[in-house]
């Protein structure tokens, strides 16, 4: 399990060679996005036109941050991760269509993200849930606010990030999910602990 | 002597500040009970999120800001004093209070209508804030529990009609399926709250109030009970799936708190609800005079 600091844009050899439960610290860019903004991607796609930022090589981060506006300058409050398996259905898209290389939520994602980033080269991280002031004191700016129509935390915001982290690699380019085999070995210790009690009662 | 207008105006101060309080500091037992953890953790990979945890607490403090951006839909316990002049006042002074805090902490809105996904953009709306009345307190005193929880660990709660034949060894498993299926989602560690028995509301009831209410370290008076919180902490830990759901031999919850009813003969409500690590509450007590105190 190593430690690695990582600079955007991110390159693919450097993506692939990450494995679960390697530790990173990221700087430069990253786009945050949660339903909205990935049903407003899909949109786009769908109807070829062009987005108004470029996440090829890029991070997505799954937040729904509080921002305040100060003298004309956004500066963000809080901005913890939220639960990525509600982008379960468009992320896989996302990282085929659009480059994506590294998405960073809480709580895990699917077999089709997975397989998404086994095929192109991307990983899903996990920033400490509910750390939003460990967050912010990351963001170094605001750089530009896109799809604010969709209310602040549902609005993609450019921010600039320094080390930004810790964030676990919970699903690698192999294809491996670390959530999903937690929650399987769970399930087995599960059957074990009641078969336990069980066999005490009679 | 007061008039009623300013007792409301000096609820809505002590509340918004209580809010203020909640979502900024942790209570004692919650930031001791996760050092705890991370002393005992073995999984390097729960540890470091552990420690950013702890690192985040403390930032939160020294920053004044709230320590999670997501504060939920707002709980209040009210519990009023047989003498407290202003009692037609409470629920409108609650209502802007929530208002208030939304605009000048501020907090993220989190207030969306079902059927139109309209977000009413200050945390109000149809029965929203939740205002639970919990009786009667002798003096003239008021007192407010003030609950801002998160949707991740709300999202994951769970209601079972058990058999009732089946008694305790039932309530073992419905909360052990419980805690595998929210996995990593309600950010552990977690404090497990378990209702037992009345009516299917009743024990949801209690196991939110269980969860988020009551102290961790505190115990269930009943003997028996305390010993099954303390079986089903254990068995809860030894499914490894640790802070952030990543694996971890110690993390997976904080404590297991039961509170229970009596059962109809036929049925078997157990409702199970998590409290993610960052427990927030405050307890507001108002004089008659508008001086309040809070503590946590
Ligand atoms: S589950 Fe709790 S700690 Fe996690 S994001 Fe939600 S409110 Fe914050």
């Amino acid at each position: 399990m190593a430690v690695y600091r990582l600079v955007t844009p991110l390159k693919e050899e450097d993506v692939r060679r990450l494995r679960v439960g390697d530790t990173i610290y990221i700087s430069g860019i990253v786009y945050t996005a949660r339903d909205a903004a990935h049903k407003r991607l899909l949109e786009y796609l769908r109807e070829g036109r062009e987005l108004p930022f470029d996440l090829s090589n890029g991070v997505i981060y799954h937040c729904g941050p509080v921002a305040v506006k100060e003298g004309g300058v956004w500066r963000i409050v809080s901005a913890g991760p939220t639960t990525s398996m509600r982008m379960e259905p468009y992320e896989h898209i996302a990282i085929e269509r659009l480059g994506v290389r590294m998405v960073i939520g809480k709580g895990g994602m699917g077999a089709k993200t997975a397989e998404a980033c086994k095929r192109h080269g991307a990983v899903y991280t996990v920033f400490t849930g509910g750390a939003g002031v460990l967050a912010a004191q990351a963001i170094k700016r605001v750089l530009d606010v896109y799809w604010l129509d969709l209310g602040m935390p549902e609005a993609v915001w450019k921010l600039e990030v320094e080390d930004f982290g810790p964030l676990t690699v919970a699903i690698d380019s192999t294809g491996r999910n670390i959530i999903d085999e937690v929650v399987k070995m769970a399930v087995e210790r599960k059957k074990g602990v009641l078969s336990q009690e069980h066999n005490a009662l009679i | 002597m007061w008039l009623d207008m300013d007792l409301k105006d000096a609820i809505v101060r002590a509340v918004v500040d209580g809010l203020h309080r909640a979502v900024v500091y942790l209570p004692k037992d919650v930031k001791e009970a996760i050092k705890r953890v991370y002393e005992e953790e073995k999984s390097p990979t729960a540890k470091t999120h552990l420690e950013a945890i702890l690192r985040n607490i403390e930032l939160a403090e020294r920053l004044g800001l709230p320590l999670c951006q997501d504060t939920g839909i707002i709980t209040f316990y009210v519990r009023v004093g047989t003498g407290f002049p202003a009692i037609h006042q409470i629920e409108e002074a609650l209502i802007e209070a929530v208002r208030k805090a939304t605009s000048t902490i501020p907090l993220r809105p989190n207030s969306v209508d079902p059927f139109t996904n309209r977000n009413s953009g200050d945390n109000t709306g149809r029965y929203v804030p939740v205002i639970f009345w919990d009786g009667f307190r002798d003096g003239d005193g008021l007192e407010i529990v003030v609950v801002p929880k998160g949707g991740g660990s709300e999202y994951v709660s769970t209601f079972a009609m058990g058999v009732p034949g089946k008694g305790v060894e039932n309530i073992k498993e419905v909360v052990l399926d419980a805690v595998v299926r929210a996995g990593a989602m309600p950010c552990p560690p977690t404090i497990i709250g378990v209702g037992i028995g009345g009516t299917a509301d009743l024990a949801m009831h209690l196991a939110r109030k269980a969860a988020t209410v009551r102290r961790v370290g505190s115990r269930n008076p009943d003997p028996h009970v305390a010993e099954l919180e303390e079986e089903l902490l254990k068995m809860v830990n030894s499914l490894g799936i640790g802070a952030m759901g990543m694996g971890g031999t110690a993390s997976t919850a904080l404590a297991v708190h039961i509170e229970y009813a009596y059962r109809h003969p036929a049925t078997y409500p157990i409702a199970v609800a998590f409290q993610c690590w960052a427990a927030r509450r405050a307890v507001v007590t108002i004089e008659p005079s508008g001086r309040y105190e809070i503590e946590q």
